[in-house]
């Protein structure tokens, strides 16, 4: 049902704007879209008021492409530029309290099992490093003790970058921001190491340097949560303005952070890894037969 | 075997029987498999009841059992009441769908947002300082059109460490935009919260329903409570007939940022926010007609004619009457009007009740007098208030004391 409740009706076509006809009709709800195709159909990101030449922003619109039920999926934020651009975009949005995106997932995605039994909702929670790891902390932990079925994505700029530039628990030791004037004092908070120690069931790190990578990713974390458990995603996005990165010089920091410190990393726990060979293995074999 | 025959009972420190979880019997999934969905009405106003004698706790837990719950989430907040591991018990016979124990209060009333917006009908129940923890959550359920039941045993705000009944937090409830029906009694806590659950669903209402009752004198403690038989229960919640788009991608159109960030600085943001905050205080006024048709009205008046007139909410109620009957005794004619529903608060019953009054008594359990400042800014005259007895701290409040008020006007300044 979900899908037919964005088609446009017959007799109504005239009446829809033309810009949402053309989402329905060429977007990524009802054809699979390829990283390389985009700029050439109407995206569920289009409009947004992020700074210019924000790594977060190409992020964002590359994961919400590569999401594997568009037209199923809800997306959870809070406080933080992420929220800017996806409160804009063409899915549905929960923007609740400061800090509160696990719990608040946790919540909705046991409601929707409840509700939807034989298909599939997902539910992805798209939030900063401050959400995630300041103020949202316990959440997050407590989302993966208990194995609650949903991806959540960091979007790591290492800043609490909508407050003007303070520091936060992922921002490097010794960085000088708003409230570190003395240079941070202790180190980078391992998200990675805690998802682990927790459980979580795919874990990536990830730069936005390849974009098909990010796709790739992404949605191998949502259907693995789908079926296995919780899943992490954590993206370096850099904060151009507070890290006074030069515009055009974006996509050059990201492969410098990449090279130095946030290379491509995945984990699987064997639950995990087993789902997705087998899930695979299916796809390829379904495959088969419809490219003769 | 007489099972249980001569073993020691084992209590904590708060002098409850400590008893291990029992596992659910073939007998008790039965149960929940059977039950069949019944007209609101006739649940509420019609099925034959019978009469048991049950706390509190046990009382919401009967309530649970037949209001089809979806999912609920709890959390110890030791020492609170038994209820929420009693409604787990309900989930492990198949009353519930869903039930886990959050991180705290905050996950747990985030949690609650989370699952009212999937479509389903939830619950938590909650007191004192953990209402505190969760109180920003709860405070924007409103805002969110959230319909859920929340059941608050009030059990006092802490500093200096406090376990103790007083219904202080309520207080903090008042402005919440969440309805808050305050019950008296065991009997009331069973009918209050079965209600609360299509009180809050209904269309123009979709609202959140807080239940308030007073810890220890009515949760730990047994009464009488007519309940009809286990085998009917409400219909599901019907969330597309709801004021606002569930977050499920079933209904049209699915751009639906309907908890999009509207607090930029321009004169549509203000003007929207505006209207929306409005809107939720005139849908609390629209749920006037369903509190009247299932509660029996906002609020009970006992002597009507009277020129003492008691004015009360909670386990005040219980101690009130008993002050009534025993003026009555002395020849003192004294009336009450029970407040059951605090928001919306029954203004317009208040100011009718009380027009004719020449002395005003408001008996509560707690330090600030909450009740008796929403009667003050209500009625005509209000010097005629006295605003108490009050008790606190896990004070009871013996009937002597609403009748040394009622005689004279013991400490007024």
């Amino acid at each position: 049902m979900a899908l037919e409740t964005i088609r446009v009706s017959p007799g109504f076509q005239k009446f829809l704007p033309k810009e949402y006809q053309d989402l329905v009709e060429n977007g990524p709800f009802t054809k699979e879209r390829k990283v390389s195709e985009l700029g050439s159909f109407k995206e569920i990101l289009e409009e947004h008021p992020m700074c210019a030449g924000c790594a977060m922003t190409l992020f964002i619109r590359v994961t919400l492409l590569a999401l594997p039920s568009v037209e199923n999926s809800v997306i959870i934020g809070t406080a933080g530029c992420g929220r800017l651009a996806l409160s804009q975009a063409a899915i549905p949005f929960v923007y609740g309290n400061y800090g509160d995106t696990n719990a608040v997932a946790s919540g909705l995605k046991r409601g929707l099992s409840v509700r939807f039994k034989d298909k599939p909702k997902d539910v992805i929670v798209m939030a900063g490093d401050g959400g995630l790891a300041d103020i949202g902390f316990s959440a997050v932990m407590h989302s993966w003790f208990r194995k609650e079925k949903f991806t959540t994505i960091m979007l790591d700029n290492e800043v609490y970058g909508n407050t003007g530039g303070q520091e936060s628990g992922m921002t490097q030791k010794g960085m000088v921001l708003k409230m570190a004037p003395n240079g941070k004092k202790f180190e980078k908070m391992d998200m990675i190491g805690l998802a682990k120690t927790s459980g979580v069931a795919y874990i990536a790190r990830i730069a936005p340097t390849n974009p098909t990578r990010v796709a790739n990713t992404v949605r191998k974390a949502v259907l693995i949560a789908r079926e296995v458990g919780p899943t992490y995603i954590q993206a370096y996005t850099s904060c151009n303005i507070e890290y006074a990165i030069p515009t055009p010089k974006v996509m050059d920091d990201a492969r410098e952070v990449e090279k130095d410190r946030y290379g491509f990393m995945e984990y699987m726990t064997d639950d995990a890894k087993a789902y997705w060979e087998k899930s695979e293995a299916d796809r390829r074999k379904l495959k088969a037969p419809q490219t003769k | 075997m007489s099972e249980g025959l001569g073993e020691e009972v084992k209590t904590n420190p708060q002098g409850d029987v400590i008893t291990a979880a029992p596992a659910p019997t073939k007998e008790a999934k039965k149960g929940a498999a059977a039950q069949r969905v019944v007209d609101p009405d006739y649940l509420f106003l019609q099925a034959p009841r019978e009469k048991t004698f049950i706390t509190g706790s046990e009382a919401a837990k009967e309530a649970i059992r037949r209001a089809n719950v979806d999912v609920a989430i709890s959390y110890p907040i030791t020492p609170q009441s038994e209820t929420m591991q009693q409604v787990g018990y309900l989930y492990a016979e198949g009353y519930v769908k869903d039930y886990y124990r959050g991180e705290e209060e905050y996950g747990v009333m985030s949690a609650i947002a989370g699952a009212s917006r999937s479509g389903v009908r939830c619950l938590s129940a909650t007191a004192g300082p953990g209402l505190m923890r969760g109180l920003e959550v709860i405070s924007s359920w409103p805002g969110g059109r959230l319909p859920a039941v929340l059941l608050i045993m009030c059990r006092v705000i802490n500093a200096p460490l406090a376990i103790q009944p007083d219904n202080v937090e309520l207080s903090y409830m008042l402005n919440t935009g969440c309805l808050l029906f305050h019950a008296e009694n065991q009997q009331d806590f069973y009918d209050y919260a079965l209600a609360a659950f299509m009180i809050g669903e209904k269309p123009e209402v979709t609202l959140p329903v807080a239940v308030a009752v007073d810890g220890f004198f009515v949760t730990h403690a047994r009464g009488w409570v007519s309940l009809p038989a286990a085998d009917i229960k409400l219909p599901p919640r019907d969330c597309y007939h709801e004021a606002v788009p569930m977050m499920d991608n079933e209904n049209p159109p699915i751009r639906i940022s309907r908890d999009a960030p509207i607090q930029k600085s321009n004169f549509i943001s203000y003007q929207m926010h505006a209207s929306w905050q409005q809107e939720i205080w005139a849908a609390q006024e629209r749920s006037r007609k369903w509190i009247e048709r299932w509660l029996g009205g906002l609020v009970e008046v006992v002597n009507p004619k009277a020129k003492i007139m008691i004015v009360a909410s909670g386990a005040a109620v219980s101690q009130s009457r008993e002050a009534v009957r025993q003026a009555a005794e002395q020849g003192i004619e004294v009336g009450l009007v029970k407040i059951k529903s605090v928001r919306p608060f029954p203004a317009e019953e208040v100011r009718a009740a009380l027009d004719h009054a020449e002395k005003i008594l408001v008996p509560e359990f707690n330090y600030v007098g909450w009740l008796a400042k929403e009667v003050k800014s209500t009625i005509r005259g209000s010097e005629r208030v006295i605003s108490g007895p009050r008790v606190f701290g896990g004070m009871s409040m013996p009937t002597e004391l609403i009748l040394e008020y009622i005689m004279g006007t013991p400490n007024r300044r």
